[in-house]
């Protein structure tokens, strides 16, 4: 089982209560650090005006022209993109690891904004599976409802979604957080790793199953928990960062965000150090 | 993977076989091994119309034999022999394709078992569907193809659902091809996205309980379960709700009858579905896309959630 330690030089994301721990198990021991956040960069990106807009009809385009287009206008400095009639293609706006403004006026199909690191995305429909997958950085806001498996695996930034959103999402995340208008299906934070939901509406079965870490928090009802999700004592601490997190993210602000549960995982199932875990039978 | 498609107008007709041949064709990628199409025609609703083959289409993996014409008029002969012994009368008569039938026929007695079952006692013939508004034309190729094949542009009725097929479980032939008729219920048809994970514990089952099944296509199970269902006096909506627990594995599936439409997705939801719900039409698919075939325009979709079971009527 893996061991928790407290750090005692607390990064600036520690002294705000976030990542107070530390795995000592055969996983990854480092994460990546905000602080050093300015050091980092992506060899191949451009400088782009926030100013300099565009519009881009992707109608008759197929997902791959849609985004090397977008690419080359990024590449022209171009740091406002209006993306026209999308229609529910798949994989539009996928692999941007650039600063940008990307406005969708439409729907996405599957894999939207997947694998991106730093754009500011709005999208004024749905969008559909796995929408903003491996997101790093950034902020991904869907005016609609969004289909299952949203925001799978991501790692930073903000995900939000102002209407319904379907199965497992938030599954196997590590890091970021994923902000819900509506309801939210099945095994909402499956497996999840790090980072916190917030879902204003109701969830369906198997919230939080077999979580590593993490925090969710629910403003209505939950079909059932899954394997290993307990709930939590809500904070004075917690709710000041849901109405901050709520505010900035345009949606329900008036929510009354002190009967929200909360919902972290036991930590019964941890295994990494063991090949034969009599706790993981215990728990399950 | 495959993809389902399905739409019904609430209160009016329209070219439901160009739209689903959109919608379908829209989502030819999850595959086109073959394409299946389930139309509910505007009918006089007096006489039977029932699509059947006396041969298959053959593709990769299909235990099937592709056989000379020869035998397909033969069987053709046999089938037309014994409706005159039903005391069927045929009222047209069109022959698609060699193996592929559609005649319009006259039959007062309300039992379609016996009639199916004698029907289906000629080997290599299968009754694809049997109503007075449903018409199940099912074929190899993608759905475009189908629909060119068996001209279906025109058709015009108030339903229809669909299926694009990579077959996973099964041969590439027309009698695992989707949708699958609801045997012996008049106008009533399935399709499905998924895999089924008890079937042959509930075929046997249901076998044992005299139910026919035509192929090994996991997905026939649907029809038959609900078929089983209805028989034994559930509604369908009560037959597709406890479908929930009675069938294991994953799965969105559709389901029509002469008036009706209804979807049902396991508790996992784990496999894809997206809505569009109007006063005047749903409409649904795998994908955004399907629908999007149809309505280009801005809309509201949605994912239906976990172990959700919806039914629209006309």
């Amino acid at each position: 089982m893996a061991n928790l330690k407290n750090t005692e030089k607390k990064t600036k994301a520690q002294a705000m209560g976030m990542h107070t721990e530390v795995l000592t198990g055969r996983t990854q021991q480092k994460f990546f650090n905000p602080d050093e956040a300015e050091n980092f960069y992506y060899f191949g990106t451009y400088d782009v005006d926030f100013n300099k807009r565009t519009d881009l009809d992707v109608k008759d385009m197929t997902a791959a022209e849609a985004n090397k287009e977008i690419d080359n206008l990024m590449s022209q400095g171009f740091g406002t993109i209006v993306i026209k009639n999308p229609q529910g293609k798949h994989s539009l706006g996928v692999g941007i690891l650039n600063k940008l403004n990307l406005i969708f006026e439409g729907s996405l199909g599957y894999f939207g904004m997947g694998s991106c690191d730093g754009p500011i995305v709005r999208i004024n429909g749905r969008v559909g599976w796995s929408c903003a997958e491996n997101l790093m950085a950034g902020k991904v806001v869907i005016e609609k409802n969004a289909g299952s498996c949203f925001g799978a695996a991501i790692r930073g930034g903000d995900l939000i979604c102002k209407g319904s959103v379907g199965a497992r999402t938030g599954i196997d995340m590590k890091g970021g957080t994923i902000i819900i208008g509506g309801d939210a299906g099945a095994f909402t934070g499956f497996m999840m790793q790090r980072g916190r939901i917030i879902i204003l509406g109701d969830v369906g079965i198997n919230l939080g199953d077999s979580m590593y870490d993490g925090t969710i928090f629910i403003g209505g009802e939950i079909g059932s928990y899954g394997s290993d999700a307990v709930d939590s004592e809500l904070t004075k601490n917690d709710q000041d960062w849901l109405k901050r997190k709520l505010k900035v993210a345009e949606i329900g602000e008036n929510f009354d965000v002190s009967k929200m549960k909360k919902i972290v995982a036991g930590k019964k199932l941890w295994n990494y150090d063991n090949l034969e875990p009599t706790e993981k039978k215990g728990a399950i | 993977m495959c993809g389902i498609a399905g739409l019904i107008h609430r209160g009016k007709s329209s070219k439901v076989g160009h739209e689903l041949q959109g919608m379908l064709q829209a989502l030819k990628h999850r595959g086109e091994d073959s394409t299946g199409y389930a139309l509910y025609g505007d009918t006089d609703g007096k006489n039977f119309i029932m699509r059947f083959k006396v041969g298959e289409n053959v593709g990769e993996g299909s235990t099937s034999v592709a056989e000379d014409v020869s035998v397909y008029d033969e069987r053709k002969k046999i089938v037309d022999n014994y409706l005159s012994e039903l005391g069927a009368k045929i009222i047209k008569e069109e022959r698609i394709l060699p193996y592929s039938l559609r005649y319009e026929i006259e039959y007062d007695k309300k039992d379609l078992l016996n009639f199916s079952q004698k029907i289906e006692s000629i080997p290599g013939v299968e009754i694809l569907s049997m109503g007075k508004s449903l018409e199940v034309i099912k074929d190899l190729g993608n759905a475009k193809m189908v629909c060119d094949r068996y001209n279906l542009d025109k058709l015009v009725g108030t339903h229809a659902i669909g299926h694009a097929r990579m077959a996973t479980e099964s041969g590439v032939d027309i009698k695992s091809a989707h949708p699958f008729w609801g045997y012996p219920f008049s106008d009533v048809s399935v399709v499905h996205n998924g895999q089924l994970t008890n079937y042959w514990n509930n075929r046997r089952s249901l076998e044992n309980k005299g139910m026919r099944f035509m192929s090994e296509c996991d997905s026939e199970l649907i029809a038959v379960y609900l078929a089983e269902k209805m028989r034994d006096g559930a509604s369908l909506e009560e037959g597709m709700k406890e479908s929930l627990t009675g069938l294991d594995g994953v799965f969105t599936y559709f389901v029509a009858t002469k008036d009706s439409l209804g979807m049902a997705k396991d508790t996992m939801a784990a496999k894809p579905l997206v809505l569009y719900e109007s006063d005047d039409l749903v409409a649904m698919g795998s994908e955004e896309i399907a629908i999007r075939s149809i309505l280009p325009q801005e809309i509201d979709t949605y994912d239906p959630f976990d172990g959700e079971v919806k039914v629209w009527q006309i």
